[in-house]
């Protein structure tokens, strides 16, 4: 049993709890035990970084700060948003002594940046894609997916440090010890308009009818996504997206956590895969004829 | 070139003067089309001290902050960050463009939403948003849009009448007043 610290973030614990439900559910089935950080604060998102700088370092500081009082090394920030915001922290604290003074100062809690802070698919890789391969109970032949990085996960790539930000493969790495298929797009780090979904939603329907339309363009019966933001794009707006559009996609959008949960042989109901708003039940399909 | 633009402290450690004009961040940008003025431009004003011509653009809140630009600068120019200072310029100044100024309105109440339960409370944050959207530019649309997916997302357990809040909401009110007195110190000097 391996041990992480596990910083949900507002999303997770808003109304994308579909999400929670199955990052935990898998976590619990690969014996990884997840320590919820006591007392944790929102990271402050786009919205700090863009009004006040200090605050977006305090924000995610205070959260560091509690990771490290309470001992954990690594911690795993499921929502792409937040971890880049504590990596782009860290990265700050560890550069400068003069701010992990005045930062541990605003926050209250002495913080250095020592936490390593870790995204989604890094979990599954810090489990051992070898070892899921092992305990997969339902290989996911049906599926062939466009795997969906976004932005944060791969950027900034000085910051983020994580896969190849053009060329990312870490997702597909994961769905080959699935026994899943992944197709080859164009559309994979493009932007889904993100935090614009209430402020200017027409920028979001733009920007998600090009990404679930080159994905069915290639071949993909699915998307797969590891932040709650895309997942709220391209699933809970697909319903608009088609509306504003003239089309019909009706693209189920699965979350990493998702399959692999399914193909380790857990219910869509435990992973909430059932409360998504477009059907995802392609899993479940037949093999199909290549 | 000597460059010492108004407000030129916000722009410390972006290597801003290091851009040579080579578009690559503009190639990228999802949304470099709709945009008033695009990022490479955005970037030359900058560089030629027009800080405040570059912070009444439309364009600096069009970005949706996806780090492409950041990503393949071959200069290593931290572009966003040069945004987010343009952005913080803007707000403190109060000149975004009146059409964008519901973005602003947006990310304000956001930060309002996390200073007082140290936590997102999205319901609330949509509600306040949305009555202050109104009141400014009295459009129904925004008002009514969303209202018919709240019985789908109730139905799906993705819609809470009461969100859970940080306990210590004080602490949370402490880091806010001293970040925001820190950023009007810094302001001023």
């Amino acid at each position: 049993m391996s041990r992480f610290g596990y910083y949900p973030g507002c999303a997770l614990h808003g109304s994308s709890n579909d999400f929670e439900a199955s990052v935990r559910a898998c976590m619990k089935t690969l014996e990884v035990e997840l320590g919820e950080l006591n007392d944790w604060i929102c990271c402050g998102a786009t919205a700090a970084h863009s009004i006040n700088h200090t605050l977006s370092l305090a924000l995610p500081g205070r959260n560091l700060g509690i990771a490290e009082r309470d001992g954990f090394t690594d911690l795993l920030a499921p929502c792409p948003m937040c971890s880049m915001e504590l990596i782009k922290t860290k990265n700050a604290l560890t550069e400068s002594a003069a701010l992990r003074k005045e930062i541990s100062d605003i926050v209250e809690t002495p913080v250095t940046g020592a936490t390593e802070v870790i995204n989604l698919i890094q979990i599954f890789q810090r489990v051992g894609l070898d070892r899921i391969q092992a305990a997969v109970k339902k290989p996911l032949e049906s599926i062939s997916a466009a795997c969906y990085y976004g932005c944060l996960l791969t950027r900034p790539p000085r910051t983020v440090a994580f896969d190849d930000p053009d060329q990312p493969r870490s997702m597909e790495t994961v769905l080959a010890a699935l026994g899943a298929k992944s197709v080859e797009w164009n559309y994979a780090t493009e932007c889904c308009g993100a935090g614009m979904t209430l402020s200017r939603e027409e920028t979001v329907l733009n920007l998600t009818n090009k990404i679930i339309t080159n994905a069915k363009a290639h071949g993909a019966n699915c998307l797969v996504v590891a932040c709650p933001m895309c997942h709220v794009n391209l699933d809970m707006k697909q319903g608009a997206v088609e509306q504003a559009h003239g089309v019909k996609h009706d693209m189920p959008v699965y979350y990493l956590s998702d399959l692999v949960g399914l193909a380790l042989g857990l219910s869509e109901r435990e992973l909430a895969v059932n409360r998504h708003f477009v059907r995802a039940g392609v899993h479940a399909a037949p093999k199909t004829v290549a | 070139m000597e460059v010492t633009p108004v407000g030129a402290d916000k722009f410390a450690g972006t290597s801003i003067e290091n851009c040579y004009q080579c578009g690559k961040c503009t190639a990228g940008c999802p949304l470099a089309d709709q945009m008033d003025v695009t990022p490479n431009q955005l970037f030359r004003l900058v560089q030629l001290g027009e800080v405040e011509k570059a912070a009444r653009c439309g364009a600096i809140w069009l970005c949706v902050s996806c780090f492409t630009c950041t990503g393949r600068c071959p200069q290593s120019v931290e572009c966003v960050e040069i945004i987010d200072a343009l952005r913080e310029y803007a707000a403190e100044h109060d000149c975004a463009p009146p059409d964008l100024q519901r973005i602003i309105l947006f990310q304000k109440a956001f930060l309002d939403n996390i200073r007082r339960n140290g936590r997102i409370n999205e319901l609330e944050l949509i509600r306040d948003f949305k009555t202050k959207g109104f009141l400014q530019d009295l459009s129904l649309p925004l008002l009514m849009k969303d209202a018919l997916l709240a019985p789908k997302l109730m139905q799906r357990g993705k819609f809470h009448l009461t969100s859970e809040k940080a306990k210590d909401r004080e602490l949370v009110g402490r880091i806010f007043a001293r970040c925001t007195g820190t950023h009007a110190e810094g302001a001023t000097s």
